[in-house]
């Protein structure tokens, strides 16, 4: 029951044994259950490793091809085409955001079908388009000026390049358009006010400011495009799991070799994330600070 | 008169869907004047102010800015559209301040002042930094220059605002509430640096609710409702004896 007191202010009288706190001890929350959870997972974490490290798995397999010179390689241009894919993805992004937003009609049909078309048909089958051009066109170039036959063009690299590049660059022109519409409306105002044209402000004042939005979902399709590279394996293009693959299709080391490479997308990833968290907080920029950015290591989880 | 006005509007209508937002407004600015723009909120107040900076396209009617016409070049009869480059230009000597100040959130206060000389303008960066540096100064915050602007306060971001502006040596500085989002005691040092650069002989439009300013700073006010101008001539006239009964009514309630 609330005490009742009488005097003119209304705080409680110390003197009445109810409120006098000074032998009262504090006892933190106990989180049992959090306990009794990770007791849980701890077992089953037991389990799944004892029947690991006991089952048909030759590690010493698994380290032998760790570095071997295929692995190797394969890595390499695993991550070579992660970065070139993403330079092309974001480039197209950038391009066909700012068209889509453009007020000019035709420019905004154009990035609307690009977005339509290569969001709504499958990556697997537009890696096999590119790959397959020369069915379509034998010869490309500008008839009379250049001409080059397109199997000597269109290698497994140039293929994949395109189609993860290009696949890429719809899903970043959405997550673009987002990122401009983010910024406030007042800031291109204030920026035509002191005489800046459209591009200019898209460049010096929002896409800048669009950054904050847009590297977070970029970061994470960067880490999805070092998996997706792994689909350019149907096209002959020699990254990292197809030269696990062929490996494999010589010593039949199956689950070794797809651990390896296992490991070294998680080793590729967990580095990029870290490099995320330096790059959202270069940008967040007269923001206030860290409070929602997660640190490298949540980021990665 | 051998000087021709800095702003002359002339019939400007302006029509969001099939609200009429301006309603043949015509009104005349001569060099060095401050014209105080009042009247009730959804009157277009910042509309005008929009249009003559071309932020707003007129649907009918025209402004002249010192003489050359916004927004389009006259040939014989024909008025072409300019683009957006033209439009950028012709903006260059308009300064504006926004009611929601609007600085760039990303640069810092000296950044912001120098971005319009140093991209739009062309200017050599060491001569903006000076000048930007002595902007600062005028307006009381050369401590503040390495500040973002979510570092700041309300009266401190809108001072950095008018500096903004005045980077672009503006023959013209049009103000849209610049106080109406400041607590109370945040409006006087906004006000101060305003009254400042009435002095030093600025041609201004101001659209403000501050009838103290307007009546001791403005050499015309101007009555704004529902798109139309009720009434204009000199503050006096305006907010001590008000002719139409709109316009008293207004000044009774923001008096209040
Ligand atoms: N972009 C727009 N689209 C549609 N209607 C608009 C737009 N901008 C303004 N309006 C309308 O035009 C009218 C005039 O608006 P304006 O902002 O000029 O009024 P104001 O006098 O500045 O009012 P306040 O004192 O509230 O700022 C209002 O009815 C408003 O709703
Ligand atoms: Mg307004």
């Amino acid at each position: 029951m609330m005490p009742n007191s009488r005097s003119t202010d209304s705080r409680p009288d110390p003197r009445r044994p109810e409120f006098s706190i000074a032998h009262l001890r504090h006892v933190p929350r106990r989180f049992y259950r959090r306990w009794a959870a990770a007791g849980l997972i701890l077992a089953v974490f037991g389990f799944v490793a004892h029947a690991f490290a006991t089952g048909q798995i030759e590690w010493d397999v698994v380290a032998k091809f760790f570095t071997a010179t295929a692995i190797m390689e394969g890595l390499v241009n695993t991550v070579i085409m992660t970065v070139l894919a993403m330079i092309l993805g974001i480039f197209l992004g950038v391009v066909f955001a700012i068209m889509f937003m453009s007020p000019n009609p035709v420019l905004k049909t154009v990035a609307c079908f690009y977005i339509w078309f290569f969001r709504g048909t499958p990556l697997l089958l537009q890696l096999l388009l590119w790959f397959n051009l020369a069915l379509v066109f034998p010869m490309i170039g500008i008839p009379g000026l250049f001409e080059y036959r397109t199997v000597a063009v269109i290698t497994p690299f140039m293929a994949t390049l395109l189609g993860l590049g290009i696949n890429q660059g719809a899903y970043t022109a959405e997550v673009v358009r987002s990122g401009i519409l983010s910024v406030d409306i007042g800031q291109t105002e204030a920026a035509k006010a002191i005489g800046m044209t459209r591009l200019t402000t898209l460049r010096r004042i929002v896409l800048p400011q669009a950054m904050r939005v847009i590297i977070p979902p970029v970061g994470n399709e960067v880490i999805s495009m070092v998996k997706l590279t792994s689909m350019a394996s149907v096209i002959q293009y020699a990254e990292i799991l197809r030269n696990a693959q062929s490996i494999y299709y010589a010593n039949a080391r199956v689950i070794e070799l797809l651990i390896v490479a296992a490991l070294w997308y998680l080793i590729v990833v967990t580095a990029l994330s870290v490099g995320q968290y330096f790059l959202e907080k270069h940008f967040a920029k007269g923001v206030g600070g860290a409070r929602n950015r997660p640190r490298p290591v949540e980021r990665s989880l | 008169m051998n000087t021709p006005p800095m702003v002359v509007a002339v019939n400007v209508h302006k029509y969001f869907g099939s609200l009429c937002a301006l309603k043949d407004i015509s009104i005349d600015v001569a060099k060095g004047e401050v014209l105080c723009v009042i009247g009730p909120s959804g009157s277009g107040k910042s509309t005008f102010l929009r249009c003559i900076n071309q932020l707003e396209k007129t649907d009918r009617g025209a402004i002249w800015i010192d003489g050359e016409l916004a927004g389009f070049r006259r040939v014989g009869d024909a008025l072409y559209e300019l683009n957006d480059k033209e439009i950028a230009r012709q903006r260059i000597s308009i300064g504006m301040v926004f009611q929601r100040f609007n600085l760039f959130g990303h640069m810092t206060a000296l950044e912001n002042i120098t971005e319009g000389p140093v991209t739009a303008q062309k200017r050599p960066r060491a001569e903006a930094v000076e000048e930007a540096l002595a902007l600062l100064n005028r307006v009381g915050l050369s401590a503040k220059r390495d500040a973002y602007p979510a570092q700041l306060s309300g009266g401190q971001q809108q001072r950095v605002a008018i500096a903004r502006a005045l980077a672009m040596r503006p023959k013209l500085m049009l103000f849209d509430e610049p106080t109406s989002a400041l607590d109370p005691e945040l409006v006087g040092e906004v006000l101060a640096a305003m009254r400042d650069l009435a002095r030093s002989g600025m041609t201004m439009i101001v659209v403000t609710h501050e009838l103290g300013f307007a009546r001791e700073v403005a050499s015309r006010v101007v009555f704004m409702d529902e798109g139309a101008v009720v009434e204009s001539g000199s503050p006096r006239e305006i907010l001590v004896r008000p002719q139409h009964p709109r316009t008293r009514d207004f000044i009774a309630a923001v008096l209040k």
